[in-house]
């Protein structure tokens, strides 16, 4: 197995604003404490595109930019994998409701915005990469599928790779079908060849049905459970401690991954 | 070096033309385009659709009750055409559950499901009915987990949706994981059902033709929905393998505009590049391209202009929307696996429905079929926000005319 250079990171949810203001709490040296998101600005895209962008792709711009600037890389030269088990429920919900109303008027802006891959094309509208970007689903285990195929994409293509993973909760009525209890992104700039100072070394491998390792702080663990895209915690708890491990992301039903990490 | 070749081991298509490779290629060649007047539900538009007869009548039962939606029922019904089922349990045999992995396109999922939801919500509080299963019907993982629970696998599984890219890029990420061990084996496939999002979305943007759809045509005014389901088992090809094998495989992002394609086609004609170059194929060395050809405007124009960059004027293309519609997120392996029956009958199908070339676009359009030896072939997928996806197949007595690396 080939060894992949976590050469940028981020993180965004309540209590966990930014990789540099979490990595106290990941650590344990301050307690976690939940607190509401601060509104995002989605200052990378033109004027005119900002104004129409949801919360999701705020976010995910958001989170893909911290990782790309920790790395100090030219985002133009790498290639992005957006993990999201759900997408943009907002959009959902305004379509599925404009189709109830009489003559079902489907808002040109919302099925523009209704793809899954929507924060893939505003990145790279944003930044101006070519490159190859998969979008991709894996319900509960969306970030185990993300950070296989950007895996799968470092280490074939010989390439950097952007993963970004985030999650938001529906709006009601979608919310008690999909309950999810908070909002969470991550980013993780993945490297197959070291070219900037690492926070950890990454080898990634699928494996048989196992039992997901889980966070010792209720309250993150409980974060970790209420969000599909906070079953990254675990990882990112362990590049914060800068320390080796073994954690498996794995949830029901689901694939398994096996990530070892080295600092 | 050229990539690693990967075998086509089994595969299948249900579309509007029928369930199984044999309807389709029965199609094919008789220009039989499986379009009809928009019939779906109380859908009130004034377009062409390409809808898959007696889904309603196909009910997922008993273990996969949960499942059961207008999306799922097409991806089971597709799964059991041709075999493919079967070959799926002799590859599983042979590998281990584990170690096949489903990578499947899909860009609304049982969608159609929320729509029902929504439109059920109690009318005092605004909730959904408690029978809604946002997980097994709507969630896009679903069309990959009845995929792998029906086939019980259990090894890498995830839904690629990245619009009317989706499982053209499932190719892609299958070779991924095979190269990078994750897998031995995979079964890639794309479902797409009709529903009212789409409809209406592509009405709102003006984009749903009142007539058949006219790839390539002067008069071409906008596409016609289709639903469909294609599924493909890929293997690492072995030494004096004959079958149909993908050779290459190129993506890329347009960085240009959420729903408009770049107009020079430039992510288009990179993602072509790529493939060729994966491939060690020369542009000359392709016999025959399936192109995206959606018959809008600006699409048709941005791909000609793609493939005039990359082939220039004379390689024999065509778009086989008119029989099928566009099925979105599974149009990536539908015209994936005509380029293989093109490959395995060496039958170039035409386009349909066009009557008169636009003459401001010059790529080798087939208005006509022809009936030729076909050893490389080429399928363009293109989407929303930009994605691009180009796959490369080719056929083993190809091989004698893969340039050498110089």
């Amino acid at each position: 197995m080939s060894a992949l250079f976590v050469e940028g990171v981020s993180i965004l949810a309540p209590g966990l604003i930014g990789w540099n203001a979490s990595r106290a709490v990941l650590t344990g040296e301050r307690p976690y404490h939940a607190a509401a998101l601060p509104p995002l600005a989605a200052n990378l895209l033109p004027a005119n595109e900002r104004r129409r962008v949801t919360a999701l792709v705020k976010l995910a711009l958001h989170l893909a930019q911290e990782a790309v600037a920790m790395a100090d890389c030219d985002p133009r030269t790498v290639c992005t994998v957006f993990a999201s088990s759900g997408g943009d429920s907002e959009v959902l919900d305004q379509i599925c409701a404009a189709l109830t109303l009489p003559d079902r008027p489907v808002s040109p802006t919302y099925f523009h915005q209704s793809v899954h891959n929507t924060p893939a094309g505003y990145w790279a509208i944003a930044t101006g990469c070519a490159r190859a970007s998969t979008s991709l689903s894996a319900y509960d285990g969306s970030v185990a599928a993300g950070l296989l195929e950007a895996a799968a994409l470092a280490l074939t293509e010989a390439t950097p790779v952007l993963l970004v993973a985030c999650d938001l909760p529906p709006p009601f009525p979608l919310l008690e079908h999909r309950p999810l209890t908070a909002p969470f992104g991550m980013a993780l700039l993945l490297n197959p060849t070291a070219t900037a100072p690492r926070l950890a070394t990454l080898q990634v491998r699928p494996v048989g049905h196992r039992a997901p390792t889980t966070l010792a702080d209720p309250d993150l663990e409980a974060l970790r459970r209420g969000n599909p895209a906070a079953r990254a915690l675990p990882l990112l708890q362990t590049i914060a401690c800068a320390t080796s491990g073994r954690i498996i992301l794995a949830d029901e039903g689901e694939i398994a991954v096996n990530v070892d990490i080295e600092p | 070096m050229a990539i690693k070749p990967v075998a086509i081991a089994a595969y299948t298509v249900t579309n509007a033309l029928g369930r199984g490779m044999t309807a389709s290629l029965a199609a094919l060649r008789q220009r039989a385009s499986g379009l009809r007047r928009c019939d779906f539900e109380d859908c009130a538009i004034d377009t062409w659709i390409g809808r898959v007869a007696g889904l309603e009548q196909e009910a997922l039962r008993g273990p996969f009750a949960a499942f059961d939606c207008r999306n799922n029922r097409l991806a089971r019904l597709a799964l059991e055409q041709d075999g493919f089922a079967a070959a799926v349990r002799d590859a599983r045999a042979r590998y281990g559950a584990e170690r096949i992995g489903v990578f499947i396109g899909s860009s609304t999922s049982g969608i159609r499901s929320t729509e029902i939801a929504y439109r059920d919500r109690d009318p005092a509080s605004g909730r959904l009915p408690a029978t809604f299963d946002y997980r097994h019907t709507h969630n896009l993982f679903s069309a990959a987990e009845l995929t792998r629970r029906w086939l019980d696998l259990h090894g890498v599984a995830f839904t690629i949706s990245t619009a009317c890219s989706s499982s053209a890029k499932a190719f892609a990420a299958a070779w991924r994981h095979l190269q990078a061990g994750f897998c031995d084996a995979a079964v890639v496939g794309g479902v797409d059902s009709l529903c009212l999002t789409i409809l209406y979305g592509f009405h709102a943007l003006g984009l749903a033709s009142s007539q058949m759809c006219r790839p390539w045509d002067a008069q071409r005014d906008g596409l016609n929905l289709g639903e469909g389901a294609g599924f493909a088992l890929l293997e690492w090809a072995k030494p004096g393998d004959d079958r149909a094998q993908l050779l290459g495989y190129g993506e890329s992002s347009d960085a240009w505009h959420m729903t408009a394609a770049h107009p020079e086609g430039v992510g288009a004609a990179q993602a072509m590049r790529d493939a060729l170059a994966r491939a060690e194929l020369n542009p000359g060395q392709v016999d025959y391209i399936n192109l995206h050809g959606t018959a809008t405007r600006l699409n048709d124009a941005a791909e000609d202009r793609a493939v005039l960059t990359v082939f220039g004027p004379d390689t024999p293309c065509s778009s086989t929307k008119g029989w099928t519609g566009h099925t979105l997120g599974a149009a990536g392996v539908t015209e994936a696996l005509f380029a293989i029956l093109s490959l395995e009958h060496g039958f170039m199908p035409g386009t349909l429905n066009t009557r008169q070339r636009d003459p401001a676009l010059g790529a080798g359009l087939l208005l006509d079929s022809q009936e030729r030896p076909v050893r490389v072939a080429l399928s363009n997928s293109f989407g929303f926000g930009g994605t691009n996806c180009c796959l490369l197949f080719g056929h083993p007595h190809a091989a004698a005319t893969r340039s050498r690396p110089s």
